[in-house]
Order: C-alpha cells, then sequence, then structure tokens
C-alpha cells in the first residue's frame, strides 16, 4: 500500500460536548465489544453442565460483575440511541451545526433514561432471586 | 524526507479502492443490531431466573436459540468492523497496528465460533 497522508483529525478540533458524544460512542462500543466475552462465557457455562454453569455463576455474581454490569448496560443503552443517531446521519439528514448539537442533548438525555431503565430491570435488589 | 506537499503526494494515486464494503457493513450489522439486540437484552429481562434448568430452557426455545446465534454472528461482525476502526485510528506503529488486528479478529471468530457452539450444543443436545 502506498503510503497516504491523513487528514487533519483530533488536534484541529476545538473540544465540545458533540465531540464528547461522538467518542463516547467509541467507548461504549468497545466496552459492548468486551462484554461478548463475558457472553460467550456465560454461554460456554452452560453449555458445560450444570456444574461448571454453578461454577460460573459464582464468579458472575460477584460484586465486580454487577459493577460491569451496569457499565454494559449503560454502554448498550448509550450505543444503541447514538448508533440510531449515526443512521439517521447516513441519510444526509440532521448534519447542520445547530441539529447536530440539539440531537447531541437529546441522545444524552434518552439513552440516560434507558439505561436507568435497564438497570433497575435487570440489577436492582430482588431481581433473578434463583 | 520528501520535499513533495501531501497533496502532491496523494494526486494522481486514485482512490484506495476499497473499504466502502466495510463501511456499509457496519452500517447494515448495526440496522439488523437494533432488533436483534432489543430482542436479546428484552429477552434476559423477561427471564424469571438465572438457574440453569431456567436457562437451560430458556436457550433451548427455537426462537430463544436462533435469536441468540443471529444476534452473535452479527453483533461479533459488528464488534470487528469497530474495533478495526478503532485499531487502525489510535495505534500508528505499522507492526503493532498489524498484531493488533491479528490478534482482534481471531479473538472475534473464536467468540462467535464458541459461543455458536455452544448455543447449538444446549438446543440440540439431549441431557445435560
Amino acid at each position: 500500500m502506498p503510503e497516504r497522508p491523513l487528514s487533519p483529525h483530533l488536534t484541529v478540533y476545538k473540544f465540545k460536548y458533540t465531540l464528547a458524544a461522538s467518542i463516547l460512542n467509541r467507548f461504549a462500543g468497545l466496552n459492548l465489544s468486551a462484554g461478548l466475552l463475558l457472553l460467550v462465557y456465560w454461554l460456554a457455562a452452560i453449555a458445560g453442565g450444570a456444574r461448571s454453569y454453578a461454577q460460573a455463576r459464582q464468579v458472575l455474581s460477584l460484586g465486580i460483575c454487577k459493577l460491569i454490569y451496569a457499565i454494559l448496560l449503560a454502554s448498550f443503552a448509550y450505543h444503541l440511541v447514538a448508533g440510531l443517531r449515526h443512521l439517521v446521519w447516513d441519510t444526509g439528514r440532521g448534519l447542520e451545526r445547530e441539529t447536530a448539537r440539539r440531537s447531541a442533548w437529546i441522545i444524552a438525555f434518552v439513552s440516560a433514561v434507558l439505561a436507568l431503565i435497564l438497570v433497575y430491570c435487570m440489577l436492582r435488589p430482588g431481581a433473578y432471586t434463583r | 524526507m520528501s520535499l513533495r506537499s501531501p497533496l502532491g503526494r496523494v494526486l494522481g494515486r486514485g482512490s484506495a479502492k476499497e473499504g466502502v464494503h466495510q463501511w456499509l457493513l457496519q452500517r447494515l450489522t448495526s440496522v439488523a443490531l437494533v432488533p436483534l439486540s432489543i430482542g436479546f437484552v428484552a429477552s434476559l429481562i423477561a427471564l424469571p431466573a438465572l438457574d440453569y434448568a431456567t436457562v437451560v430452557g430458556w436457550v433451548r426455545q427455537p426462537g430463544t436459540a436462533l435469536g441468540l446465534i443471529l444476534f452473535i454472528l452479527v453483533a461479533t461482525r459488528h464488534s470487528q468492523l469497530g474495533v478495526r476502526v478503532v485499531i487502525e485510528d489510535y495505534v500508528h506503529s505499522v507492526g503493532l497496528k498489524t498484531l493488533g488486528l491479528v490478534i482482534a479478529n481471531f479473538a472475534h471468530v473464536l467468540v462467535a465460533a464458541t459461543a455458536v457452539f455452544a448455543v447449538l450444543k444446549v438446543a440440540l443436545g439431549g441431557r445435560l
């Protein structure tokens, strides 16, 4: 591959919340990629039989794992909502500065509400007692 | 050091002629993941308990097994494309970048294959 010069990026932009909204989407996506490891561990433990599942459950119900689930649920909520914003952008709509700034606030609000709902559904005390 | 300007270096090279495919696949997988991921999370929320019998019974339902397999395949592909872009953007040394991409790609294939195998084993297997 021939060496191609890069267009200037990152360093040439003034930091603004729209930039935070964008980098947060990558960060959330990376969290979810790591979350796939947790999913495959859980599924493999189920496939391994009752004893392997019991062992995995001990690990998966540690306090630190609860924190990880909360982070994953928040990442999912944000990546989903911010991803929908990207899909709208891909149609060529919503790219004007004013609209993009407003939609940054909208996705922050919607994803925060969604994250709280998900955390309540799955991590409240008393959920999944068995 | 070359005295040619960045513009001079790139003029006449034409486009890289690839990459659009990956861009498009990232979008297609993201569209597919909207219902698949919502379905997966909703299905988890709907689980009454997380004990072994409940979870096995859940995976054995054809709808769950099919949904899980689709979700895993599409999610790992989407994740692989995303992680790839992140490595390409932030890892600048050619050697580290290549190594990172190879490891990330292998890891994604391994995760996808393991997860699909696990679901099939539970869904199609006899007594566990």
